[in-house]
């Protein structure tokens, strides 16, 4: 299993969440966790995927999601997970 | 097995990342460059290029392929080699012949992307020899006709005392690298550091530099991350010491792990053993990156103020505390950076007539490293300049610390007037000196004897 973060933030929509697994599925990229808040106003969510499936290059996940989260006018990151574990994480 | 990450950590990363501008500050490759050794000046810039260009060839893409899957940006990425005037030694009969070394380290530095390449160097902390003499006087021609270089000379550590006759060489160079680039603002002294014990493995430019006692090639991390320290300062505000303190600590050991996180991937991906973390709080001129900052949340009106070498020294104290738990390896300069003109709080502070050179000066004894990034009137003199570097190296040898010295004197201007240097390197007011002077001390001949509590043995 290969964990990475994808953090979705913007203007609250319809349809953000179904837009961003189906981009995921297509890309055969499993989701292991979703949870999401509305912070003043704002969409927030997050999602642990298991990237170890996907055969695109993980670079280019994160440009088609950025390009993505531009359509749909929120902004869209996916990271790897080390960044998290190792500053939140003994 | 550790409990998931959840949304509220996540947030928390990404905000430091994006809105306090958190980042890794530089990932420097340090490359020994003892086995391009030659006698011919040819063959050795020869070797000199090759080795570079191959061992650094991925460094760049490495770098930015890390920034993009972590999405941690990393500000710089830098190079480090050995001393060039133990490099150059066999081949360079004069100053001219090592510029020629400098102007293939520029080559090199361009061809593999990198925006500063340090180690145009000389250690000569007891005594010079002729080539590091020779490198010393060609500092000033060296950083006039390249623009990536870095130089540094080491004229003290704790173990050997102050070589005095290197001191009063430096003012001069310092003074003659103004001229030489006078035309840019004098811009070649911010690229020219004058260090008391200088680390070999420090990946911060301009002082950086790859020391005898290292590998073959090693990769170094600078972390930075005032404009965190800041924020998380803010919640605290008006509570006791203890919780202060606290706060500091934890979020140093983040912003560190982020770094140790980014210098065992470097050092993986690139096939080169890790070296250190550095743990710096590095200012840049950027709203909210700022050390001064940091000082005046704690509780100063402006840096400066009575109580800044208090505040600084817990800060210095309590981020190396956070970070050294949070890498495996720490070292370099690792502390509280003080540049004036990359730091828009320091700025600010001079322009208010809070922060004056004696203040810095005493700050210096507390933190790393050292006067750095000030901007003096063009006029000082030569042995003024040295003067100033003296009492520096005095404050390392003697609390067995690194200090160091990067003053610009603007030929041209005076107090009351700015110098912009641009981008990382910002601007700067500049700063009245001491009228009166040293040149009976500074003309006397030799060096100042270790202190007493270097006899350890």
């Amino acid at each position: 299993m290969k964990k990475s973060i994808v953090t979705v933030v913007g203007k609250d929509t319809v349809g953000i969440i179904g837009k961003v697994c189906t981009y995921l599925a297509e890309n055969n990229i499993n989701i292991l966790d979703i949870s999401q808040t509305i912070v003043q106003g704002y969409f927030n969510m997050m999602m642990i995927v298991d990237t170890a499936g996907m055969e695109k290059d993980f670079k280019l996940i994160c440009d088609e999601l950025k390009v993505l989260g531009d359509d749909i006018g929120v902004r869209i990151q996916c990271q790897k997970e080390e960044i998290f574990e190792k500053m939140h994480r003994l | 097995m550790n409990a998931m990450i959840n949304i509220y950590e996540v947030s928390e990363t990404n905000n430091m990342i994006e809105h306090e501008n958190l980042d890794v500050r530089t990932i420097t490759l340090g490359i020994s460059l003892m086995d391009c050794i030659d006698s011919d000046l040819e063959v050795l810039n020869h070797n000199i290029y090759n080795k570079i260009t191959s061992v650094a060839k991925d460094l760049v893409a490495t770098g930015q392929d890390i920034e993009k899957e972590f999405g941690i940006p990393i500000v710089n990425k830098r190079i480090s080699v050995t001393p060039i005037a133990l490099i150059g030694g066999a081949a360079c009969k004069t100053a001219d012949d090592f510029v020629t070394i400098a102007q293939t380290l520029d080559a090199a530095a361009k061809k593999v992307g990198v925006n500063f390449i340090g180690g145009y160097s000389a250690l000569v902390s007891k005594g010079m020899t002729k080539s590091d003499e020779n490198l010393i006087r060609s500092i000033s021609k060296a950083l006039a006709v390249t623009e990536s270089v870095c130089s540094s000379v080491n004229v003290g550590s704790t173990r050997t005392g102050i070589n005095m006759d290197a001191v009063k060489l430096c003012g001069e160079i310092v003074k003659a690298t103004a001229e030489e680039t006078k035309e840019r603002d004098s811009f070649g002294c911010a690229k020219l550091v004058i260090f008391c014990n200088a680390p070999d493995d420090n990946p911060f430019m301009a002082g950086a530099f790859l020391g005898v006692t290292e590998a073959d090639a090693i990769i170094n991390v600078g972390v930075s991350g005032p404009g965190v320290v800041k924020k998380a300062l803010e919640k605290v505000r008006g509570k006791d010491f203890e919780q202060l303190c606290e706060t500091i600590k934890k979020t140093a050991f983040k912003v560190t792990r982020v770094g140790q996180l980014v210098a065992g991937e470097a050092s993986k991906r690139l096939g080169i053993p890790f070296g250190i973390v550095d743990l710096s709080l590095a200012p840049t001129p950027a709203i909210g990156d700022s050390v001064a900052e940091i000082l005046e949340e704690i509780g100063l009106e402006k840096v400066g103020a009575p109580g800044t070498t208090a505040a600084l020294a817990l800060l210095n104290d309590q981020v190396k505390k956070g970070g050294v738990m949070a890498s495996s390896y720490v070292g370099g300069l690792s502390g509280a950076f003080i540049p004036v003109s990359e730091d828009q709080g320091m700025i600010d502070a001079v322009n208010a007539g809070a922060l004056t050179l004696e203040k810095l000066e005493a700050m210096t004894c507390v933190c790393s490293v050292g006067l750095d990034m000030i901007a003096i009137p063009g006029k000082t003199s030569a042995s003024t300049i040295s003067g100033i570097i003296a009492d520096e190296m005095a404050i390392g040898m003697i609390n067995q610390k690194t200090t160091a010295v990067r003053l610009i004197p603007v030929i041209g201007k005076d107090v009351g007037e700015t110098v912009e240097f641009g981008g990382l390197l910002g601007y700067a007011p500049i700063m009245p000196v001491n009228e009166f002077g040293c040149e009976a001390f500074i003309n006397r001949k030799g060096r100042i004897p270790a202190p007493i509590h270097s006899f350890k043995n």
